[in-house]
């Protein structure tokens, strides 16, 4: 089983690392995975993107010009990749920043306020890990319990002081899912 | 009978290549008698140019690689990254330094890199035959300045010590000439100078050496030794032009 | 352990575990990680980074540090790759080794960053000036990485010659898990030919300037001569699927692996195609492909350009087969699926031929 996303927003919303944990955890469990970031001007330009790729066997191509997940993090990127996204697929948008009124009928809306959701949680910064928490409790792509029981792997020694609240983002994103 | 001078042993038995009157005999008999004196023959790397110098591997009996033209102060730079404990300098024409290699010289003097740059000017690209070299002179009358060197169309003369003076990174610069005897013990010295430095870990040296070049100038031998004094030193002074202490 | 990397940061981990003691690199997307990744990782290993002011200073200060003995990289892509090939006829003239890295991108002229395989040619042709060859070795996965990397280390000491990493823009900026356990470090070699100084030895030293034209001749075939034995000993390719192939795919680098991925639907379909996914792009793997000619009549070509590997393909089958050919100049990745509608319609095309030669 091959699934591909592409994770969308504005530079300073954490999408490539939202993508790169997302890889990383997919890899802790034995997955076949890519990761490939938008690169060059685009990254300077201020959206950002990256596609990610997880299967159970080799991945030919780690582009992802027809996605089944799309989260968009802001406007601009769900304008963008909306059209992406395969006939029935899962578009997660933050609802904090993105209507959805104009989404496509074929698809599957997620409509996550992560700016809210983050707030409560005293950090404006882990919206993206809420957003992750809800993609993987939507989408089939990687085991929440393994990306928990990993996190402090998968986040490095950079990012152990933010462990905690990581996690408690991650669970927030998946429970916000559940309801 | 006294020995007031021999051929230094580091000189090759072999005829040079270079025409009558030309400085680089000098300038190479030079190099191999401070090599021999200071007693590095076994540290000496030489990275040789594009242009009359390109055969010093057959006159010196030191270690010599060959550089394309210009790039001579970068293959400088991977020897002595690799070898920091060995003396390497690039002999670069002015064609080779001023013109097609400005950013290799350039920059390792900014970055300075412990070698020295043997720089020798004599106005003109010698090998090819006479064509305009960056450093002829406004007026000058060369192949391909017919009528003379013309500000407006060529530009004007480069003054390679001048600019790289305002480099941080250089250590010593000095210009001499090898046109008449006082001036070849004086290259001499500034020669030996710039190795010290550089066995001393003081950073990028660079001697400047005007050197005649009659044949292309269309001069008898003497005339050409008195044309540096008269003309060429008077847009290329002679002097030291930066010498940082150590 | 594995780790996340992208190919480029992978690359210069695998350099420096194969022995890399000197880089030298100018910025220039979509490599830029490579540089990066050096200039952080070589002075904990001991050994030198420098950021040179040109890709020409770059390949030069390859060039010196060889000379003086030690193993060296650059990397670049597209324009500044134009600028080291002056440097690299130089190495292979001198027969001084180096690894030279290329992640393609989409050219001519400034191009684009995104990735492309548009400089076979340039490659596997020589490249600068002068009737040369440089080995070209083309990995298709981040993993693949630590075996190519140290293979083009060993093959540039063993044959004192530059050799080409030829990668692209999706390899190295992709990560993928890798790990370098099984790396193996290749064997030193002797290097009495390197400028030391001349220390309790006569001088000695490097240069290609060949004034006498017998001369010159010689040195062009003794470089032939090596030429040759690389060709014939160093051949390098990965074969898929071909035992039943009635139809084979040729494919490298990225190419191979979107390849791959359309083969596997067209086996689904139970459509009898095979790959040949050759890791030398020079020596070419021309017996290889000739010996799939006995029994295979349709070979179907398929790179991120607009036809360049199918020459060395058509050179191969030395006009056995049919070549069907399927090219995009770069930037643009076809999907492994629209490679198998295309390579389905050849696919058809050729079993309604009634004249091909039945295996």
């Amino acid at each position: 089983m091959l699934t591909k996303a592409i994770i969308s927003g504005s530079g300073g919303q954490g999408v490539l690392s939202m993508g790169s944990t997302l890889a990383t955890a997919a890899m802790l469990e034995g997955r076949y995975v890519t990761y490939l970031p938008s690169y060059g001007v685009e990254v300077r330009g201020g959206t950002a993107n990256c596609a990610v790729a997880v299967s159970d066997e080799e991945i030919a191509s780690p582009v992802a010009s027809s996605p089944e997940v799309v989260i968009a993090m802001n406007q601009p990127s769900f304008v963008r990749f909306q059209g992406a996204l395969q006939s029935g697929g899962l578009l997660c948008a933050n609802s904090s920043l993105v209507h959805t009124e104009t989404a496509r009928s074929d698809i599957e809306i997620l409509a996550v306020p992560t700016s809210e959701l983050a707030e409560q949680l005293g950090s404006i910064k882990v919206a993206n890990m809420i957003m992750l928490g809800a993609l993987v409790r939507a989408s089939s792509m990687i085991s929440y319990d393994a990306m928990v029981e990993n996190l402090a792997e998968i986040l490095g020694k950079g990012r152990a002081k933010l462990l905690d609240l990581n996690k408690r983002a991650l669970a927030v994103g998946h429970d916000y899912t559940k309801d | 009978m006294k020995t007031v001078y021999a051929r230094p042993k580091l000189l090759k038995e072999a005829d040079f290549h270079y025409c009558p009157g030309c400085g680089h005999g000098i300038i190479n008999r030079l190099l191999m008698e401070v090599i021999e004196e200071m007693d590095l023959q076994g540290d000496a790397i030489c990275v040789a140019p594009a242009g009359c110098g390109m055969l010093l591997y057959n006159y010196f009996e030191i270690d010599v690689i060959e550089s394309a033209h210009g790039r001579g102060a970068a293959v400088a730079t991977g020897i002595k990254r690799v070898r920091p404990q060995n003396l390497v300098f690039s002999y670069q024409g002015d064609g080779d330094l001023a013109a097609i290699g400005t950013a290799e010289g350039f920059h390792a003097a900014n970055r300075g890199e412990n070698i020295t740059v043997i720089f020798v000017n004599n106005g003109v690209y010698g090998m090819t035959g006479g064509q305009m070299a960056p450093t002829t002179l406004l007026d000058q009358v060369t192949t391909t300045t017919p009528t003379g060197r013309d500000a407006g169309l060529a530009g004007h003369p480069v003054r390679i010590c001048e600019v790289f003076s305002q480099l941080d990174g250089t250590s010593y610069l000095e210009r001499v000439a090898v046109n008449r005897p006082a001036a070849v013990v004086k290259a001499k010295k500034a020669i030996k100078k710039a190795f010290q430095r550089q066995v001393d870990g003081a950073g990028f040296s660079l001697v400047e050496i005007l050197s005649p070049c009659p044949v292309n100038w269309k001069m008898g031998t003497l005339e050409a030794c008195e044309w540096i004094d008269e003309v060429m030193v008077a847009h290329f002074p002679l002097g030291v032009f930066k010498e940082v202490p150590c | 352990m594995r780790q996340l990397m992208s190919g480029n940061a992978a690359l210069g981990e695998a350099a420096v575990l194969s022995g890399c003691t000197h880089y030298f690199g100018y910025p220039i997307t979509p490599q830029n990680e490579i540089t990066e990744y050096m200039a952080r990782r070589m002075p904990g290993a001991g050994g030198v980074f420098i950021q040179s002011e040109s890709e020409i200073a770059a390949i030069n200060m390859v060039l010196g540090a060889s000379a003086a003995g030690a193993r060296t990289m650059t990397s670049s892509s597209g324009p500044g790759m134009s600028l080291k090939q002056e440097g690299i006829s130089y190495l292979v003239a001198d027969e001084l080794p180096a690894v030279i890295v290329n992640m393609v991108r989409g050219g001519p002229g400034m191009g684009s960053i995104a990735g492309a395989q548009s400089d076979y040619f340039q490659a596997t042709r020589g490249g600068g000036h002068g009737d040369y060859r440089t080995v070209v070795l083309a990995p298709a996965s981040v993993q693949e990485l630590t075996e190519v990397v140290p293979m083009a280390f060993d093959l540039a000491d063993k044959y004192r010659s530059p050799v080409i990493i030829l990668g692209d823009g999706i390899l190295g900026q992709m990560m993928e898990p890798v790990d370098f356990d099984g790396l193996v470090r290749p064997p030193d070699y002797d290097k009495s030919w390197a400028l030391t100084g001349a220390k309790g030895r006569p001088a000695q030293s490097i240069y290609s300037l060949i004034f006498d034209v017998k001369l010159q001749e010689e040195k062009n075939w003794k470089l032939q001569r090596k030429f040759r034995l690389i060709e014939q000993d160093e051949v390098r390719y990965e074969t898929y699927l071909v035992d039943d192939a009635e139809m084979i795919v040729v494919a490298y680098g990225i190419g191979a692996r979107i390849a791959r991925g359309a083969i596997k639907r067209l086996r689904d379909e139970g459509k009898k195609v095979g790959m040949i996914r050759p890791i030398t792009l020079w020596p070419f793997p021309m017996k290889a492909l000739r010996e799939l000619a006995k029994s295979v009549t349709d070979f179907f070509v398929f790179e991120l350009s607009a036809g360049q590997m199918v020459e060395d393909v058509r050179l191969a089958l030395e006009g056995e087969g049919h070549i069907h050919f399927y090219g995009r100049p770069g930037g643009v990745v076809p999907m492994p699926v629209e490679l198998y509608r295309i390579i389905s319609r050849h696919y058809y095309q050729a079993h309604a031929d009634g004249d091909r030669k039945q295996p």
